[in-house]
């Protein structure tokens, strides 16, 4: 194990210590539709276990049914944790099969069936919240972050007093402004990412380690 | 009365709204919007109803229909980043209350444009209520 990879399996054990107080906890990763939520599950999950729990699709709504890992072990030092990674269903107020047809040449039986199966993860990814301890929550940051489905979770979460971290994802386009995110959301975190590449995922780790050891404090 | 064609728009008062239950608030809109109408509440609803209205809005989804709702509101007063704002929420604990909210069928609102101050939708003409 090399001293990188080291230094961040033990960062991010200390970031769930930090936050949860305790030694199983459930990171469910949320987000509107092709925003990056499974290949940023993927990244994390190919970094503390080796392997991936999706596949990906520039198709809206590629992940239609909740998928987690669990008991991934995070080492930390001479101790150990375990944590549960739920990666969820895109978020979203509508599901129209002619756009699977229209825009991504589905046949109508098939896109319908996604549609149908669409709806039903949008349940799901909502009764999730009831289940998970902490969120990472996927933007975007190449589309306006203004929408009612954005709001709509982050105020789920505050009212649940969840934790949260968002990730401005996809800046490895060159149209992403995660500056925009940042002003749109003072009050959270914002950490630009690229879950495709894996750039500044070192930072994502350390900003959670700061962000919730300072919410950790105040709370005292 | 005969009916004229066109999109019925519908503007709630707060006071109509918190004679409602959640759950009754919920169908109401669902209902109402279902039927291709638009509405303008006064006073919109909490994330938690928000996200309830969504839950139910993905049940009643038929393909051709209904294909959900388009939903835009004004953010809470609290995310506007005044750091004073949110030391005396946290002092006095001041409930954080949803503002004007427009909620419509999918298929006939859309959202041209929205920011913390702005929301501006455009109503797809032909489709609109019976």
């Amino acid at each position: 194990m090399g001293v990188l990879e080291r230094f961040r399996i033990t960062r991010f054990a200390l970031w769930i210590q930090r936050v949860f107080g305790k030694r199983h906890a459930r990171i469910g990763i949320y987000g509107p539709p092709n925003v990056g939520k499974t290949t940023l599950a993927n990244r994390m999950l190919m970094d503390w276990a080796g392997e991936t729990i999706g596949t990906v699709s520039e198709i809206p709504h590629e992940t239609r049914r909740a998928k987690w890992k669990s008991n991934v072990k995070i080492e930390n030092g001479s101790s150990s944790l375990v944590i549960d990674i739920v990666d969820t269903p895109g978020i979203a107020t509508k599901v129209d099969y002619k756009e699977f047809i229209e825009q991504y040449g589905l046949d109508p039986d098939e896109a319908k069936r996604r549609a149908k199966e669409a709806t039903e993860g949008v349940i799901e990814a909502i009764r999730w919240l009831e289940s998970i301890d902490g969120v990472v929550l996927v933007m975007d940051s190449t589309e306006n972050p203004f929408t009612q489905v954005n709001v709509t979770i982050l105020g789920n979460l505050e009212a649940r007093n969840l934790p949260v971290i968002i990730a401005a994802n996809k800046i490895d386009l060159e149209k992403s402004s995660p500056a925009t995110l940042k002003s749109a959301f003072p009050q959270h975190p914002v950490v630009p990412i690229s879950a495709l590449t894996g750039y500044n995922l070192d930072n994502l780790y350390t900003t959670m380690v700061k962000h919730f050891g300072k919410r950790r404090r105040k709370r005292k | 009365m005969k009916k004229e064609k066109g999109v019925s728009v519908t503007l709630i008062s707060r006071k109509k709204l918190e004679s409602f239950s959640t759950d009754e608030k919920i169908d109401y809109i669902i209902k109402e919007v279902s039927k291709g109408k638009i509405l303008v509440l006064e006073n919109g609803l909490t994330p938690v109803e928000q996200s309830a209205l969504i839950q139910q809005t993905m049940a009643k989804i038929d393909h051709d229909t209904f294909i959900g709702i388009e939903m835009e509101g004004y953010a809470d007063v609290e995310n506007d980043g005044n750091m004073l704002r949110k030391i005396l929420n946290k002092i006095f604990g001041v409930i954080k209350k949803p503002r004007m909210t427009v909620i419509g069928p999918a298929n006939l609102l859309k959202t041209v444009y929205k920011d913390n101050n702005v929301i501006q939708t455009m109503i797809i003409t032909g489709k609109g209520a019976k």
